[in-house]
């Protein structure tokens, strides 16, 4: 037996011997032109989107980002608070680096950097010295903490770990310390987002509740939206029309801010004392159903007030909806100036509706967004027709094939594609053909391969300035976007009609 | 190389007294570690006063990345023929898809992969591992773009937390598609920078790569490879021409706009000319031992430095290529003179701190220099002690030198310092121009580039002029 064995052994290490030294050293090899040809074709085709659709483990230019992302985006919204990132040093950088390509701004945010040895003894050591080290440093009116994948995985306990840095005098025991816990490997950069915020509410409203007070403001809470001018909007309107208001994770200052030769680390952000009161308030509302259902379902809970969950609005009917809610709430009047706005926006939409109705278009991003995208399309005539989520739900699902279904005409046609990615979308693209698509810069792959326009919106957006500072919602932005994609038709038909179709007017 | 004369207002006594300054916020233990890594230049000093490759202290805001970041955006992701599986969940591979510049050519999705494919870890994968979907994704990869040479996998964090054995599943799937498939085990939470990931992922080509192909043609005397060039905003493209007219042979890049096979055959090419010493040298290391390679570090920023090293590569090969380089080096030498001519009158004076990765804080001075902008202050986000030691001789006496500095250290610096500009990452650029102090990202080229070569040099004098003299800068200050 025992000579058996080592022959076989033997055996072994030739073959593996041999077949080490074959994959060893071959030729260089060179794809010839015939075959490039071949599968530069075949990848258009509904054979290879069938083959792509058949996918099970690979994901392939997915549009949505980590947990932890969305959680720096609140994080990042209140006044002198400084994002802390438990875990590992490099996703703090590539969530930094992720805002500043976007917005062109800075976004100061600091982790604890675990290394090997946290993996090993876990995390505490690191986060006593981060926390303070971070609070001597940058005096932080808050620091609101978030994970990434590592600390998740090993189990971390942050709540034992924060009370232990306070027992120890490392921070101040009044110091705001929320913290989430957002794996990456669950949801998208829009759960994180709701996780931090209710992180950051339940912490800041402690023992704010007050039986019979109430502020007699608006809570709003815009959610996970890369348009500043968006924010902007929203305070336009509730100041037009005299309504008090606390904005939650208010990023307009801090992720648009002044270049005046100083740099302020905490610029903006919603003031901690009015997130604070915002329990007390006379009515929350949230704009972003997906980014807030369990910040909704707890401020529903614990908040005085009425709570609403109003769409993002997009387009006119949804911006009306919103107006005419706040008139409800706050029993105010919307202002002459709000009408006639709308009014100059449905004009700039009759007038141009002879050149983005009945146009298809693919659009792909975060779920608010696509019920808002697809809603103003809708009003336009135009066709959502290729809609895709890539980290949703069913119900999600159901959710944008009602609205669609408030369309016989246009809304029939669409498709929605959920937990697809960017990769079956061009396939989707190539296959069958749409005149634009929208959505944000990973996009543009698609747009080019499939010769289509491409309309940036969402986040991010890392390859055209000032975007972020355009709003999208509400009466202007129907005017904003509806400009950007018709003159952009308008644009391709004089650079590439023949002489003879080329015209003084379009 | 003569010593550089020291810079007016720049001395040690200052620097030290400013670097004490900076400091004195910290808490005790902190501010025990930072100080190591903080220093005045000195340059006749055989080796560099400031310590490096150091754990980040945390929560002071380090700039540094990880070895994924290391290995993906680094040395792998360039690759242009090989599907790069971030493997993992989603967040990794989206923020380092298209992030780096390092351009490519070939078809998109043919031949040529700047695409994001990711594992996407769900909660199940993280409790019943991740090998199985692994192998399956390398087929469906491999089954939708069959014009790859090959697939490597890139761990994140989970990945070597839950235990997976990547190794083994590389290594069936490499013989099942008859490919390489490189296992390369750069888990972000490994080492202390993206450092580790350069290593590591240069021990993966090492493990699974060089020395398994050979160039069809016979290996010839001008042989040589263009090792740790990026190709950032296209410098190989602007690198490669100049080695080809002083008549050497451009056998393969690494990475940037590489081909796996070529870099699998490099093994016997004459000379390894490496550019980003910190990201590579491992493998020019490798090659010299196993091979008898030789190495030379080059610098291609700026004329005084191109001309320094086309002549030092000229050293190592015969009369022919010597000539050549003078021939070349003549050639240039008017279209330089212009550019300076335009630029220099603009410039001169001007000082710059610079605070960058891999090789730029040492090897960009010099163009800085030729324009006339002299470097006040310099750093690493992920250097090691060689890396200094190469840096002091190429600064002035007293200059500051900072290794992974921290967010308010760099801030005080050039609040103190008050250069012309700074030329950081992203992650600065928007602090200091809020500040209303110029700017260059000097990792992507601030979207621009090459800056590589001869025709890098006029970009990037354009560049710095621009960032420097933009009336923009003038309206920073309201009148009222």
């Amino acid at each position: 037996m025992q000579t058996t064995d080592v022959i076989c052994a033997s055996v072994v290490t030739i073959k593996e011997f041999i077949a080490m030294s074959e994959a060893a050293v071959k030729p260089l090899t060179e794809h010839s032109p015939e075959e490039i040809e071949k599968v530069q074709n075949w990848i258009n085709t509904e054979e290879y989107k069938e083959q792509n659709f058949a996918r099970e483990a690979l994901v392939i230019n997915p549009a949505h980002a980590c947990q932890p992302l969305g959680a720096q985006m609140v994080a990042h919204g209140f006044e002198g608070a400084l994002p802390f990132v438990h875990g590992s040093q490099g996703c703090a950088s590539y969530f930094r680096s992720t805002f500043s390509r976007h917005f062109r701004e800075p976004a100061s945010a600091t982790s604890d950097a675990m290394t090997e040895d946290g993996a090993v003894f876990g995390g505490q050591n690191n986060l006593f010295e981060g926390l303070e080290n971070a609070y001597t440093v940058y005096k932080p009116k808050m620091i609101p903490v978030y994970t990434t994948c590592m600390p998740e995985v090993i189990g971390d306990d942050l709540n034992a770990y924060i009370k232990n840095a306070k027992q120890k005098d490392l921070i101040p025991e009044d110091l705001p310390t929320p913290y989430a816990n957002t794996p990456s490997f669950k949801g998208s950069h829009i759960h994180g987002y709701d996780s931090m915020l209710l992180a950051i509410l339940k912490d800041l409203t402690v023992g704010q509740k007050v039986e019979g007070k109430c502020t007699g403001k608006l809570n709003l809470i815009p959610g996970f939206d890369g348009n500043t001018g968006n924010l902007r909007e929203y305070k336009k309107y509730l100041e037009a029309m005299d309504i008090p208001y606390t904005m939650l994770a208010d990023i307009t200052d801090v992720f648009d801010s002044v270049c005046d030769g100083t740099y302020r680390m905490y610029a903006g952000g919603t003031k901690l004392e009015d997130a604070a009161d915002t329990i007390n308030g006379k009515a929350t509302i949230s704009l972003m159903k997906h980014c807030s259902p369990h910040t909704m379902k707890w401020i529903d809970s614990e908040y005085s007030g009425s709570k609403d969950i109003l769409p993002l609005p997009m387009g006119i009917r949804k911006t009306d909806d919103f107006l005419m809610k706040l008139s409800e709430l706050f029993d105010k009047p919307i202002p002459a100036a709000l009408k006639a706005e709308r009014g100059r926006a449905v004009d700039a939409m009759t007038d141009a509706h002879q050149y983005i109705h009945g146009k298809k278009f693919a659009i792909a991003g975060d779920p608010d967004y696509l019920l808002g995208i697809v809603s103003f399309l809708l009003e336009m005539g135009a066709v959502p027709y290729h809609i895709l989520c890539s980290r949703s739900t069913k119900k999600f699902q159901k959710e944008l094939q009602a609205l669609l279904d408030t369309s016989p005409l246009y809304g029939s046609q669409g498709k929605i594609y959920i937990n697809k990615d960017l990769w079956h979308m061009r396939s989707l693209c190539m296959t069958d053909p749409v005149d634009g698509i929208i959505g944000d810069t990973h996009c543009k792959w698609v747009a080019r391969d499939a010769k289509i326009p491409h309309f940036r919106i969402g986040f991010p957006i890392m390859d055209r300035v000032n975007i972020h500072r355009t709003p999208v919602i509400g009466y202007q932005g129907a005017i904003n976007f509806l400009t950007v994609i018709v003159n952009k038709f308008l644009d391709t038909v004089d650079e590439t009609c023949e002489d003879q179709w080329f015209e003084m007017m379009r | 190389m003569a010593e550089r004369k020291p810079i007016k207002g720049i001395t040690k006594e200052r620097v030290e007294q400013l670097i004490e300054e900076t400091l004195a916020v910290l808490p005790e233990k902190a501010k025990k570690k930072r100080e190591p890594h903080l220093g005045a230049n000195e340059p006749e000093a055989s080796t560099c006063a400031v310590k490096s490759n150091k754990k980040v202290v945390p929560g002071v805001m380090s700039q540094r990345g990880c070895a994924y970041a290391g290995a993906k955006g680094v040395v792998w992701g360039p690759i242009r023929d090989v599907i790069h599986v971030s493997h993992g969940p989603v967040g990794c591979g989206v923020y380092s898809w298209g992030t780096r510049r390092n351009l490519m050519q070939g078809i998109p999705g043919v031949t040529s992969f700047p695409i994001d494919f990711t594992s996407d870890f769900q909660e199940r994968d993280i409790v019943y591992g991740g090998d199985i979907k692994l192998e399956k994704l390398l087929r469906e990869a491999d089954g939708l773009f069959p014009l790859n040479k090959g697939l490597s996998v890139l761990s994140e964090c989970p990945v070597g937390l839950i235990g997976d054995d990547i190794n083994s599943v590389a290594k069936k799937m490499s013989k099942e598609l008859d490919k390489f498939v490189i296992p390369c085990n750069c888990e972000g939470f490994r080492g202390v920078s993206q450092s580790l990931g350069h290593h590591i992922s240069n021990d993966s080509i090492r493990d699974h790569v060089i020395g398994k192909r050979e160039f069809k043609e016979e290996a010839g005397p001008y042989d040589i490879a263009l090792i740790g060039d990026y190709n950032i905003g296209g410098d190989v493209w602007a690198a490669i021409p100049i080695l080809e007219e002083i008549g050497l042979n451009v056998k393969a890049t690494w990475t940037g706009d590489g081909e796996i096979e070529k870099i699998a055959a490099t093994n016997t090419v004459k000379l390894n000319l490496i550019h980003c010493y910190r990201s590579m040298n491992y493998m020019c290391k490798v090659m010299e031992e196993k091979w008898g390679i030789p190495w030379i570090e080059y610098n291609f920023f700026g004329p005084t430095k191109i001309e320094e090293s086309l002549r030092a590569i000229a050293e190592r090969f015969d009369a022919k290529i010597k000539k050549n380089v003078e021939k070349v080096i003549k050639k240039y030498k008017p279209k330089m003179q212009a550019v300076l001519d335009e630029y220099r009158p603009r410039l001169e004076g001007k000082t710059a701190m610079l605070f960058v990765g891999g090789l730029r804080p040492r090897h960009t001075v010099g163009a800085y220099e030729d324009l006339g902008i002299k470097i006040t202050g310099t750093g690493y986000e992920f250097a090691h002690q060689d890396d200094y030691d190469r840096t002091s001789p190429e600064m002035a006496k007293g200059t500051l030198i900072y290794d992974d500095v921290s967010e308010f250290e760099l801030e005080k610096f050039v609040e103190e310092l008050k250069p012309d500009m700074v030329g950081s990452g992203i992650k600065e650029k928007y602090v200091f121009q809020k500040a209303g102090v110029p700017f260059r990202q000097m990792h992507s080229w601030d979207y621009s580039g090459p800056y590589h070569g001869y025709d890098g040099f006029e970009i990037f004098a354009r560049d710095i002029d621009m960032a420097i003299n933009s009336p923009t800068w003038d309206l920073v200050k309201a009148p009222f």
